[in-house]
């Protein structure tokens, strides 16, 4: 008659000498279980507030960069003292039809709503670009664009840099950068989060009169007024967001919208 | 007659025996993370609550651990207990564990801590495996501490974030030692401060490995 009485089962696993083989492998399973159960349930039950603490600090620097834009208060004043939220289809350059930003959250979890890119032309090794994009649109009395607000993405040094870069109205001009999540060498690259960096940002051209980016951090002092100083000692996170920048402004990314604001469409 | 063996155990890896200036354990990460003293007063939080769980599970089934997978089993549990720290600081302390980045997640490969469990915690009871974890742990906080403060004093002219030394760019006097925030800096300091312990209790001196050659003129 097999003992299947649970108990006793265990004591005599307890009681094997710690050499043996049934022995190891149930240790292998067991610690590897509960570590497993420890994991994910730290993962699940913390995973609501990491979400709220990602947002909260996405608004936050999106108020602080909006409000270190010259006269953009009293813009916003103007304007009822808020941005209009629009979600885009990047590839139209336009409004996307069925998805709001409630439920772009949700769109996005769909593949389907990525497009993959080629090696060619993917500047700021991405891999996949979503299809929508949540931007914030800031009009004047006459209802044309005056600031556009697009979040930008790329892969830095270290991992993924994602920024919010604010337009003006010419479309060709930098309002303002605002970095919002990064993992850079702290002390060198990590130094695209420090105000006085990303304050050189605003005033600086992005496109020239044809049409071309040139916008791009330069090699130590900026030498035109397509360039920002880089950062001494961190060359590949000043690249990163030379790349960032050119891509999300470029066909692949927010191109068509800005055409069809130049347009005056939107 | 447990009390001071418990005191001893807890106090020894303070000075005496601590674990970075002593056996040079963890340096890495006490490398990295100084820059400030929020960041190595976290980091040292981390650790010192992962070695000190980490040394309590393993000493609990430390009759049951068989010896061919140990390292694995002891990994394990710690590289488990390290991800669940990082979800709690990046739950409850966003901005210190953005600045900490994939430090904390480092923990896991940190000497010090695989060190205690295998050489301590595997072989005795629960409480003074604990005990010598959380002295050690201590140890590798105070050496981290005064390492963040000298860099951040010199580096930025503040501590804790509170301007001490007026920066020149605010219209003071100090020009923050660009150097104090690169690695190097905690190199010298790291080995500064060694020397400075081993000035202080020369019994910690090692003796030499190699001893030099005699002057070349006795070879012939």
């Amino acid at each position: 008659m097999v003992d299947l009485n649970p108990i006793n089962l265990w004591r005599r696993l307890l009681a094997l000498p710690n050499e043996s083989r049934t022995k190891t492998v149930a240790m292998a399973f067991l610690v590897s279980g509960i570590c497993a159960l420890m994991v994910s349930g730290a993962t699940v039950l913390l995973r609501p507030i990491q979400t709220a603490n990602r947002a909260a600090e996405q608004q936050a620097r999106l108020e602080a960069l909006v409000a270190g834009i010259p006269g953009m208060s009293t813009l916003l004043e103007q304007s009822g003292g808020s941005l209009g939220t629009v979600v885009i289809d990047l590839a139209r350059g336009a409004a996307a039809v069925d998805v709001t930003p409630e439920t772009l959250p949700g769109a996005l979890d769909d593949t389907a709503s990525w497009t993959g890119l080629e090696p060619s032309t993917d500047l700021a090794g991405l891999g996949s670009r979503p299809n929508y994009a949540q931007i914030y649109l800031l009009r004047d009395d006459s209802g044309d664009v005056s600031l556009a607000i697009l979040p930008i993405s790329g892969s830095g040094y270290n991992g993924p840099i994602d920024a919010i870069l604010a337009l003006e109205d010419d479309m060709t001009t930098i309002a303002g950068l605002a970095i919002t999540e990064q993992s850079e060498t702290p002390g060198l690259g990590a130094r695209i989060e420090e105000p006085a960096w990303l304050s050189q940002f605003r005033g600086t051209k992005v496109s020239d009169a044809s049409g071309d980016i040139r916008f791009a951090v330069a090699r130590g002092m900026s030498g035109n007024e397509y360039e920002v100083d880089g950062i001494t000692g961190a060359t590949r996170t000043s690249n990163a967001i030379t790349r960032m920048v050119r891509f999300w402004l470029g066909p692949q990314g927010y191109g068509p919208l800005i055409a069809a604001i130049q347009r005056g469409e939107f | 007659m447990a009390r001071p063996a418990l005191w001893s155990v807890l106090t020894d890896p303070l000075v005496r025996q601590n674990p970075v200036t002593l056996q040079i354990l963890g340096i890495c990460s006490a490398l990295a993370v100084t820059t400030s003293v929020a960041t190595a007063l976290t980091m040292s939080a981390a650790l010192t609550a992962v070695v000190v769980m980490g040394a309590g599970l393993i000493s609990l089934i430390r009759h049951h651990i068989p010896s061919a997978i140990r390292l694995i089993i002891q990994i394990v549990i710690i590289a488990s207990l390290v991800i669940v720290i990082d979800q709690v600081l990046q739950a409850f302390l966003p901005e210190i564990s953005r600045k900490l980045s994939v430090f904390v997640s480092l923990i896991t490969t940190n000497c010090l801590v695989l060190g205690r469990s295998e050489s301590f915690a595997r072989l005795n009871p629960p409480v003074p495996a604990m005990v010598d974890a959380l002295g050690n742990g201590l140890g590798y906080s105070l050496v981290l501490i005064v390492i963040g403060s000298i860099r951040e004093l010199f580096g930025a002219g503040s501590l804790l974030g509170y301007q001490i030394l007026p920066t020149v760019d605010q219209g003071g006097w100090f020009t923050p030692l660009n150097l104090m925030l690169l690695a190097p800096s905690a190199f010298f300091l790291l080995g500064g401060l060694v020397w400075a312990v081993r000035s202080v209790l020369p019994a910690q001196v090692e003796a030499p490995e190699h001893t030099p050659p005699d002057s070349a003129g006795e070879r012939t």
